[in-house]
């Protein structure tokens, strides 16, 4: 019988990008259980949601988290413009759609250096975070910001971009293409990429089912679960697939991951083809009264706003439940059994996002 | 499997040179549309204070009788709806960031008319 150890990991960890604590109970090199504790970002933004004005809830919304900023004051904007019936102008679906697009892949590169610093390989992070900064500057023309783009609001989309522009961005995303495959394809062929990737943090398609998987998560076991495929803003005029691995490890992880974020550019490159002209917005009036459940696709998965309006100006109910929220069960299944040395690769395999997941 | 699959960007960025830029020296050039700071042109304000009532977080404040408008930088978070709102268009947003502080007091930065343009408003 070997002898047990707790080894605490995080809140602070070099490896951890955002604060999450595990007590991982090892034996030897072994982890025989982890016991997951958050709530050290709790910030409270859910109950804010009585205290402002609907429209301007709409930035607060954006500031839930800094890398799916878009998509959650687009889920939120959805929701309340489905309650009211607000008939949002195809322009503004398809300038959310690309912007929506656009975090993705920047989401999705940003995750490939943050596992390649995972996993040691430092200058391939160096080199995805500048591949990562095309996709900033993309967003910093569009929208006045790099992070926190502001532009989703209720009732369409706050600037437009002209057509000269949609099509400067599908060149340039042309060019971060063929300099993304060349970092693409140390992800996929490197040996020692492959040896620290590959069978290490296995589920299957059975447990990522049963354990409440989304997003790369589950499409790494095998399912397909993509919310885009409902046809939210407009993925149902574009041809969108769920990109599906069958392998259930870390490195199946990473090839959705990849996938995707070629998939998010031919998805772009058909969104700005298609674009028509028009209005970007429509005047909104009244207050919402009823209640809706939002479902839009983050690069981590799918995530649900739950919105209850009473017809007044403030109001009563807003709830996020996000993707790692429902994904941290699968990654205490996914550490126990583990060697010590490969829980920040199976924690950033998941993509946590803490930020989200408190609010 | 291969081992040298790094080789040809490794190669390629030491030709290159390094992709930062090299700030003090090099200037970061800002769009047009980089939301950076508030500013108020105040010889055209009518102190209706619609911006401070619009405020997502309460930034502005704005005293009709002394004639005075101030926003606190640390609260802003530049998401230009008061902008939008201004009646006069005297709001707009300047694409450079506000210079950083060591203290809260320091980011309050605060308006008056000019007491020569009083008689021209009213």
């Amino acid at each position: 019988m070997a002898h047990r150890n707790v080894i605490p990991v995080g809140p602070q960890h070099p490896v951890l990008p955002e604060p999450i604590h595990f007590d991982l109970v090892t034996e030897d090199e072994r982890v025989i259980d982890a016991i997951p504790s958050i709530s050290y970002v709790h910030r409270g933004l859910e109950r804010l949601v009585e205290k402002r004005d609907f429209i301007d809830f709409a930035h607060v919304a954006d500031r839930i988290c800094g890398l799916c900023s878009f998509m959650h004051s687009l889920g939120y904007c959805q929701a309340v413009e489905e309650i009211m019936g607000i008939e949002v102008p195809q322009r503004a679906l398809y300038l959310r759609t690309i912007w929506a697009e656009l975090s993705r892949i920047h989401s999705h590169i940003f995750w490939l250096g943050v596992a390649a610093d995972a996993f040691g390989f430092e200058s391939l992070f160096m080199q995805a975070l500048r591949l990562r900064e095309p996709v900033l500057d993309i967003f910093e023309e569009t929208t006045g910001a790099r992070v926190i783009l502001g532009v989703c609001k209720v009732g369409g989309v706050r600037r437009d971009i002209d057509n000269d522009s949609l099509k400067g961005i599908v060149t340039r995303l042309t060019v971060l293409k063929a300099d993304l495959e060349e970092i693409c394809n140390v992800f996929i062929n490197d040996y020692s990429v492959r040896h620290r990737l590959s069978g290490v943090g296995f589920i299957s398609r059975e447990d990522a089912y049963a354990l409440g998987c989304l997003g790369p998560m589950a499409r790494a076991s095998g399912l397909a679960i993509d919310m885009r495929a409902v046809g939210y803003a407009a993925y149902r005029y574009l041809d969108v697939e769920p990109v599906v691995e069958t392998a259930g490890d870390c490195y199946a992880r990473c090839l959705v991951r990849i996938r995707e974020t070629f998939h998010a550019i031919d998805l772009i490159r058909q969104a700005a083809g298609k674009t028509p002209e028009g209005p970007i917005d429509v005047k909104v009036t009244g207050a919402p009264d009823g209640e809706y459940y939002s479902r839009v696709e983050q690069p981590r998965g799918e995530v649900i706003h739950y919105v209850k309006g009473n017809g007044s100006r403030f109001l009563q109910r807003f709830r996020v439940r996000v993707p790692t929220f429902s994904n941290i069960p699968a990654m205490i299944k996914v550490l126990k059994g583990s060697e010590v040395a490969d829980v920040p690769n199976i924690i950033l395999s998941l993509d946590p996002c803490i930020s989200c997941t408190e609010r | 499997m291969k081992i040298f699959t790094m080789t040809k960007t490794v190669t390629k960025n030491l030709v290159k040179g390094p992709a930062t830029l090299m700030y003090p020296q090099k200037e970061r050039i800002f769009t047009p549309i980089t939301r950076g700071k508030i500013e108020n042109a105040i010889d055209r304000c009518i102190f209706c204070g619609l911006c401070g009532r619009r405020c997502p977080t309460y930034a502005i404040v704005v005293s009709k009788e002394s004639k005075a408008w101030q926003i606190d930088r640390l609260k802003c978070c530049i998401c230009n709806l008061c902008v939008d709102v201004c009646p006069v268009k005297c709001l707009s947003t300047d694409n450079h960031h506000a210079p950083s502080v060591t203290e809260r007091k320091m980011a309050l930065h605060r308006e008056s008319a000019a007491p020569q343009d009083d008689p021209a408003q009213g």
